[in-house]
């Protein structure tokens, strides 16, 4: 982790010396490998702040919301698979990255969130800026720490960032008294961090594999789904050998876009409300499913009566309590997804060239007929050369990144059109707010990819309402030219919204209208970012070049059509079987 | 609706602030019921140990002892059935019985072997040891003879083996 920082600097941070809580928390943070901190300054945590004034080592970036802050760690740590890292005060500060830990949460990133509170003394009196953040969080976080004094230090720091990042990644909370920061103590930086009864990776259950094998052996109509857990775990290459032994089929779920290259055979694409036609009729039809890191959320089960109904249901999983929750599971894998399937790829390996040959051919006729579904039911849309549609954007995106670039998002059309028309060839390249789905996610979460991975091209994808929700952030990748290209998908309206209020509420459109948003390239220009607009396939081609060819933040204004509408779909509440496939079908 | 047994977990915890309320709020924040909760000391120093007595399909219960298992405050979490168990729950009583039923108040309570803990002009207090069902079947008989006040513990419970 810390492989960044040369051994003399090591040595030096290791000393053992007399320093204040401030001054620890900050070796410690350097010691744990953090290469930025994304925070923004207050009363609680002064004297945090001022012993970054004069150490070089240390990066801190501002942003102007605490909000944005939380999400730039997101997204660092989604797009690199390392801990995040976000400082905010006490009281409002804390309070505004509650959003961003509960998204953090609900997607399982590995977050260490520190907030200063007010001194130890004034606890519990509501004083000035205090607010108890360590229980408002408890219900969205993996663990969280009071810091009660600065001998405490080290080894809390340490801990969060063990529990962050290990097992189920999530984000863990360490809140600093402002007194226990400017309290001198001896630095001692632990050497190992003991949690009694933390076991992070469950062993999994040989047994269980071997009934597995079984099944896979007597499957006719298998079906892989691959979560963000397959990520999480960098598990896409031993999935990708599984693949291959098995020539299973397989979908993606919105986080574990990426794990598999799209270009793969056996790839049908997302499932889902907005899923492809074939992911889910296989879903529909599989007689065995083995779910992966996935943890059958309602956008993908849609209503449980309706799912996989047909089928034994295997699912491996590094959090047990996430087995058997909603599905019944036939064959329960608790541990993490690359070991299972190491092991499941050395136990089918055993197998005799007869037996996995039987596998193949038992699967053929249904390997044939969902790749044909997804051969004649691709995602399509009405493609035209007067206004632009967003569809085609994402292609453009995909098409002349070649899959290779970064790409976040809001919650949303914008976010579905990514997913859909959107390429990820490679994991930590698709990052976008799944499990809780907050507006104002994308931007900031993108600034954090960027900083993480100079060397790679990061597009932030926004609509124009969630473009309005952090906005502010402009300001740091100008001072800071972090080179982000943000594409605003601008329909001048709530898009999902209207969606639905179109499709379920009879088109009574209740609130949705954004007209009065700002010029979008002016906004940009006043933060001192480039703005370009688009308002058809031409225009868009030729500012998304220079965008590109730009070593700089730009932004682009896509002025797309309205009405545009995200198909498939299937209505809330459904079963997978009543797709709507939209007006081209 | 089934019924379904009454089962324990018995949830060894690490000593710190607000383990408690992590514990409570997963089963609120979840939708899970508790009957009871008890929380005390255990055989290991700094550590504590939370008697929860539910009810509920298996499964349910499985899925709250997954939950319960990843706190990280939560060092083991062990389930139990009513049956492979001992279980005893404390009552306290302030009973003020009419003056013509206090006698055979006193001999029904040597019956049941509950002291009378102090005892003034008008009223009693009585402890009551046992667990939950014979409890609930010892307040029916007494309640006749007036309950005042009344406090319970809810109940404790050791599994018979490990």
């Amino acid at each position: 982790m810390s492989g960044w920082l040369s051994e003399d600097t090591r040595a030096k941070l290791l000393q053992r010396e007399e320093l204040t809580g401030s001054e620890i928390l900050l070796r410690t943070l350097l010691l744990e490998g953090v290469e930025c901190v994304f925070g923004y300054p207050g009363g609680a945590v002064l004297y945090i702040y001022d012993a970054m004034h004069d150490n070089p080592d240390f990066r801190h970036l501002l942003t102007r919301h605490e909000q944005g802050a939380i999400h730039a760690a997101d997204g660092y740590a989604r797009s690199t698979g390392k801990v995040g890292v976000c400082l905010a005060t006490s009281g409002p500060g804390a309070t505004n990255l509650v959003t961003g830990i509960a998204t953090a949460y609900m997607d399982s990133v590995p977050l260490v969130v520190i907030t200063g509170n007010v001194p130890t003394a004034l606890i519990g009196t509501d004083s000035f800026q205090e607010a108890d953040i360590v229980g408002i969080t408890q219900p969205i976080t993996k663990h969280s720490f009071m810091v009660r004094s600065a001998e405490e230090l080290a080894w809390t720091i340490r801990a969060a960032f063990h529990i962050a990042g290990s097992g189920r990644p999530g984000p863990v909370l360490v809140d600093i008294p402002k007194d226990v920061s400017a309290e001198r103590t001896p630095f001692v930086y632990p050497a190992t961090i003991e949690l009694p009864g933390y076991v992070p990776s469950p062993h999994p259950p040989l047994e269980a594999i071997e009934e597995l094998v079984r099944a896979i052996q007597a499957a006719k109509r298998p079906l892989v789904l691959a979560g963000g857990g397959v990520i999480a775990s960098g598990a896409c290459s031993e999935l990708e050998k599984f693949l291959c032994i098995t020539t299973h089929s397989v979908s993606t779920t919105l986080l574990g876009l990426g794990s598999v290259s799209p270009s793969h055979p056996g790839w049908l694409g997302m499932p889902g409300m907005h899923g492809t036609y074939a992911a889910n009729q296989a879903l529909i039809g599989c007689d065995l499913l083995i779910a992966i890191g996935a943890r059958f959320d309602d956008r993908v089960t849609m209503r449980l009566d309706g799912f996989a109904r047909s089928a034994r249901i295997a699912h491996i999983d590094i959090d047990a309590a996430e087995i058997g929750k909603l599905v019944p599971t036939a064959i329960a894998i608790a541990g993490d997804a690359k070991q299972v399937l190491n092991e499941l790829n050395r136990l089918l390996e055993q197998l005799s060239e007869d037996e996995l040959n039987a596998i193949k051919e038992n699967i053929a006729p249904w390997n044939r007929h969902v790749r044909l579904l997804s051969e004649k039911y691709p995602l399509r849309y009405r493609d035209s050369d007067t206004t632009l549609k967003p569809q085609y954007v994402m292609e453009m995106i995909a098409r002349t990144t070649e899959g290779a670039a970064i790409v976040t998002t809001d919650v949303g059309q914008h976010q579905m059109w990514a997913a859909q028309f959107g390429r990820y060839e490679s994991p930590r390249s698709f990052l976008s707010s799944g499990g809780l789905g907050t507006m104002g996610f994308g931007f900031p979460s993108a600034i954090g990819a960027q900083v993480g991975n100079p060397d790679r091209i990061v597009v932030s994808v926004n609509g124009d309402g969630g473009m309005q929700m952090c906005a502010q952030e402009l300001a740091i990748c100008a001072i800071h030219d972090i080179p982000v290209k943000i594409a605003v998908f601008n329909n001048r309206t709530l898009g999902m919204i209207r969606q639905w209020q179109e499709l379920i509420y009879e088109g009574r459109y209740s609130h949705i209208d954004l007209s009065g948003s700002p010029d979008f390239v002016k906004l940009a220009e006043a933060y001192g970012v480039k703005g370009l607009r688009a308002t058809n396939k031409q225009e868009a081609e030729a500012v998304w070049q220079e965008a590109l060819n730009t070593p700089a933040p730009v932004l682009i204004d896509f002025v797309i059509d309205r009405e545009e509408l995200v198909y498939p779909m299937v209505p809330q509440g459904d079963i997978l079987e009543n797709m709507i496939l939209g007006d081209w079908s | 609706m089934m019924d379904f047994g009454k089962e324990y977990l018995s949830v060894t915890v690490q000593d710190k602030p607000g383990v408690l309320q992590r514990v409570s709020g997963l089963f609120s924040r979840r939708g899970y019921n508790i009957d009871s909760v008890t929380v005390g000391g255990s055989e290991r120093e700094g550590f504590s140990r939370m008697i929860i007595a539910v009810q509920g399909e298996p499964q349910r219960i499985a899925q709250i002892v997954s939950q319960l298992s990843k706190l990280i405050d939560v060092v083991q979490v062990a389930r139990f059935g009513s049956t492979a168990s001992i279980a005893r729950e404390l009552m306290l009583l302030k009973l003020s019985p009419p003056a013509e039923a206090r006698s055979e108040l006193r001999s029904l309570l040597d019956l049941f072997n509950c002291p009378v803990l102090e005892a003034e002009a008008d009223c009693l207090f009585v402890q009551v040891v046992g667990d939950k069902d014979k409890n609930d079947a010892f307040l029916s008989m007494i309640s006749r003879y007036g309950i005042q006040e009344l406090s319970r513990t809810g109940e404790t419970a050791l599994a018979k083996i490990k």
